[in-house]
């Protein structure tokens, strides 16, 4: 009777059975492992980010009454506004807020207003002229002191003064939209990340001007063109290697080589873009490979068929099926140059920059380098201020994979 | 097995008249060392559906690639002795392979119309060789070659559709359209039924029927029933060489080789 059971209803067969369901309820238990893993450490990176970087893009201001209707200031007709501050400055608008500040905040409190207040009631009564005829509360920014000082620590003697202060109303944090549009400075509470912005915004121009087209071809040729010979084989090893070298003996190569030959251009976005392109264009070499190589071939056979040649197949139907890969790998290597630090220290993008570059040859930083630099400062504003950047940081990364996955979509085609 | 050469002496009433279109003499096709063809000799007319039958493997499709250098692609292969397309050798020097190909189409296995619209696939031809003046001549050439395609019907309210949101059948016939869109002298067909339904494997063979009065087809196919259906004359392959030639009618009712009456009997493939 037992020899007569089919050999998938014995007793052996089932307990093989519940094996293999355990074996896949482990694999199943491990994968949620570790996707809750890395989730947590997402949730804990981005948490921690948020709640020392808010700060960051606020600062403790004083809030002062300024009547300028009885003093004979004019703001001059000009586009400049740098010159217009500058006439202001001298019919004596810092002064005028110094003593505003002395009857609000009495003397004790007048010296904990920052030296670069008045700026802040120039530029708005620049914006609105309206404001010189009559009398209006600024929120002008504080020293570091003070500011260290409310936040409940820095120098002790100052405390009772900010509580004090604070208690009437007088000091407090406000969001600070200035730090969107500044530059880099000494003092955490006037800097700003508007020039490290612009200088990635214009050094990532410069490398994707350079590694696309460059990478794009260097793909289309190896896939397309290149006889499958021992030559081929040591550039495709080369360029692969060439996306594992560190990222610092970039830096060396283009401190040796663009520097020498463009010795004026140091610390410029023109530089950094070219040392981050030599390092962008592998990746992108590789990945359009890749994206070229998924292409079905019977698309090329029904275009070679109909009697097109081989560099019409390659435009018109390899390289628009290839895109939207091509694309994703290099919004990936742009992503990984836009974080990239340690080959821009070498070719001297460390500079303290105070103006944003208005063009590709000014000095410039770039948003990584200047968390570093904030982050090696010791003033406590700065922590905040660091944090803060990265954050900027993260939005810039995150946009960029955003437009990398609009891109994908877009150019995707199905058959 | 030497080639045979012979003419069928068998009267027909489509007894092919003429210079023929395609005339290959002593053919080998070699991939790297292996020899998969081996001195094929045939000739191809013009009106005339050619059916090349024979086991998987036998060299029949590659064979058929030789005939507008679809061979090129693979590096490793070589091709040996005289292909004429009009008494003019298509594998010398100077012979223009986009030329030659737009002269030659060719529809394959899988149906494989581009990613773009029923349009587009059909205009691309025509577009790169400077076929058509103007919107108005191109559109004269879609409409044309969809009619002939016997596809018109079917898709002229939605031309600007993708061509890969048509079913399998009517894709394979959108590339045959596409095909006769460059106004082509042969078309070879690479086993063009082989993905298909028996329903739009009638549609096809119907198709191919009536576009024999304007070109030179010759049609690689597993299908004995098919290769008797639609064609005038078959040539029976197996292991790279050419086993008999002649007249479907002959080969299917009357061969002369013992191989040939094997295989079309069923006892081998």
């Amino acid at each position: 009777m037992s020899e007569m059971r089919a050999p998938t209803r014995t007793p052996e067969f089932e307990a093989r059975l519940k094996q293999r369901y355990a074996a896949e309820r482990r694999f199943k238990l491990a994968g949620l492992g570790a996707i809750a893993f890395s989730v947590a450490i997402l949730v804990f990176l981005l948490g921690n980010m948020l709640s020392n970087g808010l700060g960051g893009f606020q600062r403790t201001v004083f809030e002062v009454p300024v009547d300028l209707s009885r003093m004979a200031l004019s703001v001059p007709a000009t586009d400049n506004e740098a010159s217009a501050v500058r006439s202001l400055q001298s019919q004596g608008l810092p002064e005028i807020v110094q003593y505003a500040a002395e009857e609000a905040l009495g003397s004790e409190g007048a010296s904990q207003i920052n030296s670069e207040a008045w700026r802040i009631v120039a530029q708005e009564v620049i914006a609105d002229p309206a404001l010189l005829r009559g009398s209006n509360t600024y929120s002008l920014p504080t020293n570091e002191d003070i500011a260290s000082a409310y936040a409940g620590d820095g120098k002790l003697h100052l405390q009772p003064l900010a509580n004090e202060l604070a208690e009437q109303g007088l000091l407090h944090d406000a969001f600070d939209p200035g730090f969107m549009t500044r530059s880099d400075a000494t003092d955490p509470q006037l800097v700003g990340i508007w020039g490290a912005l612009k200088g990635s915004i214009l050094t990532m121009i410069v490398t994707l001007l350079l590694a696309f087209p460059v990478g794009v071809l260097a793909a289309l040729y190896l896939e397309e063109y290149a006889p499958r010979n021992r030559w081929t084989d040591i550039i495709e090893v080369s360029i692969n290697n060439l996306a594992a070298v560190p990222s610092i003996i970039f830096g060396l190569l283009g401190l040796a080589v663009f520097l020498t030959l463009f010795p004026s251009f140091r610390s410029a976005p023109l530089i950094g873009g070219m040392t981050l392109a030599l390092m962008t264009m592998p990746v992108i070499v590789i990945s359009g490979r890749n994206a070229i190589k998924a292409v079905p071939p019977s698309i090329r056979d029904g275009a070679l068929a109909i009697g097109a040649s081989p560099v019409q197949v390659v435009f018109h139907h390899v390289l628009p099926l290839a895109l939207p890969g091509i694309l994703t790998g290099t919004i990936i290597g742009m992503a990984r140059a836009l974080g990239e630090t340690a080959p821009l220290l070498l070719i001297g993008m460390r500079a303290f920059v105070a103006t944003p570059p208005s063009g590709f040859t000014d000095n410039a930083t770039v948003l990584p380098m200047q968390i570093f630099l904030w982050s090696d400062q010791i003033d406590r504003g700065f922590v905040e201020r660091t944090s803060a950047a990265i954050i900027v940081l993260l939005i810039f990364l995150l946009l960029m994979n955003g437009l990398a996955i609009y891109l994908r979509n877009k150019f995707e085609k199905r058959w | 097995m030497v080639t045979e050469q012979t003419p069928l002496t068998t009267p027909e009433e489509d007894e092919p008249t003429g210079e023929p279109k395609i005339r290959a003499t002593d053919v080998s096709v070699y991939y790297g060392d292996k020899k998969a063809i081996d001195e094929v000799s045939i000739d191809v007319h013009t009106e005339h559906v050619t059916a090349f039958i024979g086991p998987s493997g036998c060299g029949k499709s590659t064979f058929l690639r030789t005939l507008n250098r679809m061979n090129d692609t693979i590096p490793s292969a070589r091709v040996e002795g005289t292909i004429e397309l009009d008494g003019e050798d298509i594998y010398q020097s100077g012979m223009d392979v986009v030329q030659l190909r737009a002269r030659v189409g060719m529809v394959f296995q899988k149906p494989n119309p581009f990613p773009k619209s029923i349009y587009e696939n059909i205009a691309y031809g025509p577009r790169i060789h400077g076929l058509a003046q103007g919107k108005g001549e191109l559109d004269a050439i879609v409409e044309r070659s969809l009619q002939r395609a016997g596809l018109w019907d079917e898709v002229k309210d939605r031309i600007e559709d993708s061509g890969t949101a048509l079913s399998g059948g009517q894709q394979q016939r959108l590339c045959i359209a596409r095909a006769i869109a460059v106004d082509p002298e042969v078309i070879l067909m690479d086993e063009p039924c082989s993905a298909l339904d028996p329903i739009a494997t009638a549609k096809i063979e119907e198709l191919i029927d009536e576009l024999r009065g304007r070109y030179a087809i010759v049609i690689v196919t597993h299908s004995m029933q098919q290769a008797a259906r639609v064609s005038q004359r078959t040539a029976f392959f197996h292991l790279g060489h050419l086993v008999e030639y002649g007249h479907t009618s002959d080969i299917f009712t009357n061969p002369r080789e013992q191989k040939t009456q094997d295989y079309i009997t069923g006892r081998y493939g």
